[in-house]
């Protein structure tokens, strides 16, 4: 193994002191089987830090009641913290206006959203939405849906061999009937970083609305939904270390006043009778029932641990950590990375010849390395590059690059076991 | 926990590296297609079942090694069986495999003990079962076995034809 120099640590950031980071992550202490853990599964979901769980504890023991109803002392407590987390997020995205945040569940609730609140309101037969071959089934799945029901149609971007999305091919797309684009930010299984600032423009130049799936790059790239001028972006909290159930939808203000809610409910109403029912101002239109709110606090303070370490001071010791992995492999022969993107977040997906994924991460696991295996819920992806599946190391900042080195003889040990 | 390493033993990896009846079967009484969503493990099986005793057999596909050597191991095991001798095997395979059957009580398996490592290795246990899910869709006539569906055929009871 070899050892890092001290150069590398710093290299092209501010410091950034990875051992205080860890020690603030109780569940990196943890050994299996007698090895310390090296969990390299971040993509799926980042570990929380003990001021997110000491801030769930703190909700749980002294604030909890339910919000925007009774008068009591904790109703009120409990609906300012969450309207607070509300603004948390709202800044972490650098949104206009907090009532642009829409607690959700995930990301997946969120996108659910915009096809029930925009997409069955003003997408309809014929019409064209735009997707992309790197979309996670949760982007693919609600449109295919919507296509279905009103006789719409599915135009899908092409990638190259890096991983990369063909842009002509995306301009050409467009066309009269093109009423929406569905792209997310970060591939989530091959780690390419999409040029979506100049999608989003194209798409506006011809009077089309933007979704953006953020759920990969929310935990990796400093985030300002004004500057990329999207109309959607969703993301979800169990990949930015808080919790898993909750998520959030930002929206124009003006596309969410137009749109129709997506569950009925408490919450989301201003009166009700039988005879009408008139819907609450946004955000909470589409808030229905009782939100996830110990989630929303803790994604709140989530999303303030992460701002206070600096997105761009994550973003510069992932990229270390990419480079250096990326180093690495490539070294090794019979191991090829697929998503060779000029632009990645730290997500390294690879193939090991001759070694089925589900058996390198079988072996991995055995040396206390954690990494996804599987189509990463990307069959389309998986399809492009003709394997049935990869091994997907994806780092977060606590990560380190001994890691890497663990990493790298835990792949030399795998192609030893298959020789 | 049984140490996992005991998984990849060398008769293991050596019906990954060199599959026994590895191949397809032009005149087949029975065939079946497994495959496992989760992984993307995908196998073809033919049998040829003739006087009661399966006289050939033949896989072929694309899956990880767990899948590939269990493949190969019971076709080597079942070729001159009989249709209910094999399915004694399935059975006790798929209960050494899920933990229901102490290895050293499943007295038919001989070498196929070797897969019983799996057990604490819950993803890993479908892809050692599916050649057998997949033996048994083929002796039931159902076209496909899927360690997935709802109407995966190892819940139908062993023997329906």
């Amino acid at each position: 193994m070899r050892t890092v120099a001290p150069a590398r640590q710093s290299r092209g950031a501010p410091a950034f002191d990875v051992e205080r980071v860890r020690a603030d992550f109780p569940i990196l202490k943890l050994k299996l089987a007698g090895k310390p853990l090296v969990y390299l599964d971040n993509a799926a979901s980042s570990q929380m830090p003990q001021p997110v769980i000491d801030r769930i504890v703190r909700y749980r023991t002294t604030q909890h009641s339910n919000i925007h109803r009774a008068v009591h002392t904790l109703s009120e407590t409990a609906t300012r913290e969450y309207e607070e987390a509300r603004s948390k997020v709202a800044r972490f995205i650098n949104a206009r206006e907090e009532r642009e945040v829409i607690f959700t569940s995930g990301t997946t609730d969120a996108i659910n959203l915009v096809m029930h609140g925009y997409g069955r309101k003003f997408i309809g037969k014929d019409d064209e939405i735009i997707l992309t071959t790197l979309e996670h089934h949760s982007n693919i799945v609600p449109w295919q849906m919507l296509a279905e029901e009103k006789g719409a149609k599915i135009r899908v971007v092409p990638v190259n061999d890096a991983g990369e999305l063909e842009i002509d091919a995306y301009e050409k797309l467009f066309n009269e009937h093109t009423r929406f684009v569905g792209v997310m930010h970060v591939s989530n299984a091959l780690g390419t970083v999409n040029p979506i600032k100049a999608m989003i423009a194209f798409a506006h130049a011809r009077g089309v609305p933007v979704l953006i799936d953020g759920a990969q790059a929310a935990p990796h790239l400093k985030l300002d939904v004004q500057d990329l001028d999207c109309d959607f972006y969703a993301f979800s909290g169990h990949k930015v270390c808080g919790p898993t159930g909750v998520g959030a939808l930002y929206g124009k203000a003006a596309v969410l006043e137009r749109m129709q809610p997506f569950k009925g409910g408490g919450d989301m109403i201003l009166s009700v009778t039988f005879e009408k029912t008139t819907y609450n101002t946004i955000p909470f239109k589409f808030e229905a029932g009782t939100p996830p709110i110990a989630g929303a606090i803790g994604l709140g303070a989530a999303v303030e641990y992460l701002s206070a370490l600096g997105m761009d001071a994550i973003a510069a010791h992932e990229l270390d950590l990419l480079n250096y992995a990326t180093e690495e492999i490539n070294r090794m022969p019979g191991v090829r990375i697929i998503g060779t993107a000029e632009k990645k977040a730290a997500v390294l997906s690879f193939a090991i010849e001759g070694v089925h994924p589900h058996d390198v991460g079988t072996l991995l696991n055995q040396d206390g390395i954690a990494v996804r295996t599987g189509h990463h819920c990307a069959q389309p992806v998986m399809k492009r590059f003709g394997v049935p599946a990869t091994s997907r190391a994806s780092f977060a900042f606590y990560n380190t690059l001994a890691e890497v080195d663990a990493l790298v003889a835990g792949i030399r040990n795998v192609q030893k076991v298959f020789t | 926990m049984a140490d996992p390493k005991a998984l990849y033993q060398e008769v293991i990896l050596d019906h990954n590296r060199k599959p026994r009846n590895w191949g397809a079967l032009a005149h087949a009484s029975h065939r079946a297609e497994g495959h496992n969503p989760l992984c993307g493990d995908h196998l073809k099986l033919a049998l040829n079942v003739d006087g009661g005793r399966i006289e050939a057999i033949a896989f072929e596909g694309e899956s990880c090694a767990i899948c590939k050597a269990s493949a190969s191991m019971m076709t080597a095991a079942v070729k001159g069986r009989t249709r209910e001798e094999a399915e004694m095997l399935i059975r006790e395979f798929r209960d050494m495999a899920t933990g229901k059957l102490d290895p050293a009580r499943a007295l038919h398996l001989g070498r196929l003990a070797v897969f019983a490592g799996v057990r604490d290795l819950p993803t890993r246990v479908k892809c050692a079962i599916l050649p057998w899910h997949t033996l048994h869709a083929a002796f039931n006539a159902v076209a496909s076995a899927t360690t997935e569906a709802e109407d995966d055929p190892m819940h139908a009871p062993l023997g329906n034809a």
